[in-house]
């Protein structure tokens, strides 16, 4: 404690000295707020020249620059376009399950397929994710069975609404309903990961851009100097609520610099750009301790969720339009199709097997036992406490006295 | 025995008057309409009336509302008196409550109050304390109202009550509207009240009926705070509750009076102020006492009133030890099962009372 407050007594004297020395000699200005120059014009900052959209192909998945095509090996590239797919089908398939009400809730991925699968497939599973609730695809990437029912096969034993997902082998923390918390805690875990040769990549919307814990998080990703990449997905809309209400100024992106977080800006809805971006990223986070900021640009193309009618607050033109010309799967496969790595059968043969699985494990869930039931008194705590535990075993005395009174063989024993 | 100071008498004659002039309900006439109409005309009203009045919140202008509250309200008064927000519960609640203290009169939803936790110091440390900490220069009338506890299906971190929370707080009232009537009357007297108001409503009751008199349909129909309604009279036991838990309430007072058995269920209404001296009569006059609330056991509305009850010579009016009924104490379940079962259910009510009378 003595050698460290020496240590900084003898840092302030030396700076001291070298401000002494410095403002001797130096005409620029010394203010410890900015390092910049002097100007005799009087005039407003002129917003800069908007932060341009790196992409790698084109929308009909031409290659525009040779040297970015990342040059995945094929089953990387099938396993991509292969997620992508089962995504939106699953996505369909839950959606659709909601509307007949065998689940309370549902969120879609719809248009977003490249920026889940693209930054998932650029890092590893070592490395920690946070996420908001549309990230569906990190997941399906790490190899997750995706779950909306709670019975005994799901990790979050039935806690958790629909598309709140977790599971702690594959790093993945289990989402928060309230907005933006996770990235504050994602800059806190990489702040404990540091030197370890990981890193944590936080998934953030639009919309949740504008709660005061981004700010904070951003702040503190630069001045902690931590190995988190802090992904927005900027989809164009937080709800009903267009991004020309949500911010004025470039974007997310914008914000990067003035905080201080090395910036980039990419096509979302281009794997490979949003591949090379986060496998940059994370290189860059690793070697220098340093957070990155990428905004995917893309297009919200569901419902903001099943309570959500988006007729009503944008056009039918315009989303079908994001469906059908720009979309990210679409771009995948005409890549894939002129590398001959793809073709309408295959493409058939995937769709029917794709829907066949997600049916089976879905009507399979739907028939698997519920978790033991006295798991509904458990991880209020750690270690459960005396009242909770007496309540239990008055619940059991009772549930073995009246066995024939309750479902007991719906549930796990 | 109960013993009345003179106080107590007066401001007992006090709120008799009050109820002939704000609560007195004609027969005559009467509407039906849905709380989210009732919220929604009273709103309507209040824009109208007072052309400092606006509402402000996350989608509560072109989308009318997550939960429709604010229906039409934007197309009718457009963007200067319904303004929508980023998501920044912190922010867009600190800009109404900056924008009261500039003598507006903003009313601030909150999608649902889950989310105001976001926004928790300034509505406790700046809404609530500004005008005492400025000794009086400066006050905040301001309203922040949205749903209230639990909905369904939302799990854990969307479901929980905020009674207990605010009504913690000197510096704020705390409304909880149940009814159409309580929902007009509550929120215009809000809106009017020249410190901040928080007002809790609850999603599922949005979507509930309630025949609404002409005396409440008035423009002017205001419902003082710190007055709760006696819903029914009855003699056995007093059941005091709140928004949602009303609905349990009273189903399990129907209940328990096809058996014989005749509640008093006293609507709160409002939380902070509460109105001790309905309750001190009620139990002076049934001898049992039972407090429903959603929300959770510990330092609850219910902890509330039964200390009360403790600390006054009502106490030994008791028959039996007065009990609450609350929210089971964990977070709530998502398990649609669970979830029913962690909040009072009519068959509750029906079985504490009966246990309380020895039946
Ligand atoms: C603190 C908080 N406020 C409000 C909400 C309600 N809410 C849920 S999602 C959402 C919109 C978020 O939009 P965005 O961040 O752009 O993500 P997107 O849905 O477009 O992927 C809102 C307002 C919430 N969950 N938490």
């Amino acid at each position: 404690m003595a050698l460290k407050n020496s240590a900084r007594l003898l840092r302030n004297c030396n700076t001291k000295l070298n401000f002494q020395v410095k403002a001797a000699l130096s005409s620029e200005p010394l203010f410890p707020g900015a390092k910049t120059t002097w100007t005799e014009t009087l005039e407003f900052t002129q917003t800069s020249k908007p932060i341009p959209v790196y992409r790698v192909m084109d929308r009909r998945g031409n290659i525009i620059r040779e040297s970015e095509d990342p040059n995945l090996p094929d089953g990387t590239i099938l396993k991509m376009y292969k997620d992508m797919t089962l995504l939106s089908i699953m996505d369909k398939i839950l959606y659709e399950s909601q509307r007949q009400g065998r689940i309370s809730f549902y969120m879609t991925n719809y248009g977003e397929e490249a920026a889940h699968i693209g930054s998932a497939a650029a890092l590893t599973n070592d490395d920690v994710v946070y996420g908001q609730y549309r990230e569906a695809g990190v997941l399906m990437w790490r190899g997750f069975t995706l779950e909306c029912y709670g019975n005994n096969d799901d990790k979050g034993k039935g806690r958790q609404m629909p598309v709140h997902y977790g599971n702690k082998e594959l790093n993945f923390v289990t989402i928060s309903s309230p907005l933006t918390t996770q990235l504050p805690q994602a800059v806190g875990a990489a702040y404990a990961l540091k030197g370890k040769n990981r890193i944590v990549i936080c998934y953030f919307g639009d919309g949740a851009a504008s709660e005061g814990d981004a700010h904070a998080a951003f702040n503190f990703a630069a001045t902690l100097e931590c190995p988190v990449i802090l992904f927005c997905r900027n989809n164009g809309y937080a709800i009903s609520t267009p991004v020309e209400e949500q911010y004025r100024g470039d974007g997310i992106a914008a914000r990067g610099p003035a905080f201080g977080i090395h910036t980039l800006r990419v096509d979302g809805n281009d794997t490979f750009a949003v591949y090379n971006a986060t496998k940059m990223a994370k290189e860059l986070a690793l070697k220098e301790n340093k957070p990155v900021l990428i905004e995917a640009m893309t297009y919200r193309v569901g419902d903001h969720s099943t309570s959500d009618d988006s007729s009503a607050y944008r056009s039918p033109e315009e989303v079908q339009s994001w469906a059908t010309n720009d979309y990210p799967t679409n771009k995948l496969r005409y890549y894939m199709e002129k590398k001959g790595l793809w073709d309408e059968n295959k493409e058939k043969e995937l769709l029917d097997q794709a829907r066949k699985n997600v049916l089976k494990a879905f009507n399979a869930g739907e028939k698997k036992l519920k978790p033991q039931w006295t798991e509904m008194f458990e991880d209020v705590y750690k270690f459960m406490p005396k009242h909770i535990r007496s309540q239990m075993e008055e619940m059991k005395a009772h549930v073995e006295k009246y066995k024939e009174q309750y479902p007991t063989n719906k549930f796990t024993s | 025995m109960a013993v009345f100071t003179t106080r107590t008498l007066t401001l007992q004659r006090l709120s008799k008057l009050f109820e002939k002039r704000f609560i007195s309900v004609s027969k005559t006439l009467s509407k039906d309409m849905t709380v989210r109409d009732a919220i929604n005309g009273a709103i309507d009203e209040e824009i109208e009336r007072d052309d400092r009045v606006f509402l402000i919140g996350e989608e509560v202008a072109q989308y009318d509302g997550a939960y429709k509250v604010s229906r039409g309200l934007w197309k009718k008064h457009g963007d200067r008196r319904v303004v929508d927000t980023p998501i920044t519960e912190m922010g867009f609640a600190g800009l109404a409550i900056g924008a009261a203290m500039a003598g507006l009169r903003p009313i601030c939803e909150f999608m649902t109050f889950n989310f105001s936790m976001q926004a928790i110091d300034q509505v406790i440390n700046s809404a609530g304390k500004t005008l005492y900490m400025s000794a009086g220069m400066v006050n905040v009338p301001i309203v922040f109202r949205g749903p209230n506890g639990c909905s369904s299906g939302v799990a854990a971190q969307h479901s929980q009550c905020y009674g207990a929370w605010y009504s913690h707080c000197p510096g704020l009232k705390v409304v909880a509207p149940y009814s159409c009537e309580d929902c007009r009357g509550l929120l215009k007297s809000a809106i009017r009240d020249p410190d901040p108001v928080v007002c809790l409503e609850n999603e599922i009751i949005y979507n509930s009926t309630f025949s609404v008199s002409d005396t409440a349909l008035s423009k002017n129909f205001l419902i003082p705070f710190g007055k709760a309604k006696i819903e029914i009279p009855g003699k056995h036991c007093t059941l005091t509750s709140y928004g949602r838990a009303m609905e349990a309430t009273l189903l399990g007072a129907h209940e328990l009076k096809k058996q014989g058995i005749e509640c008093e269920v006293i609507n709160l209404r409002s939380l902070r102020p509460l109105d001790i001296e309905t309750i001190h009569k009620s139990v002076s006059k049934t001898h049992h006492l039972v407090s429903v609330e959603q929300g959770w056991p510990q330092c609850g509305i219910g902890a509330e009133i039964l200390a009360c009850i403790m600390e006054s010579e009502v106490f030994y009016q008791l028959d039996q030890p007065a009990q609450r009924l609350t929210g089971v104490d964990v977070p709530i379940p998502y398990a649609i099962e669970l979830e029913k079962i962690s909040i009072p259910q009519p068959k509750d009510v029906v079985e504490m009372v009966k246990k309380l009378l020895k039946k």
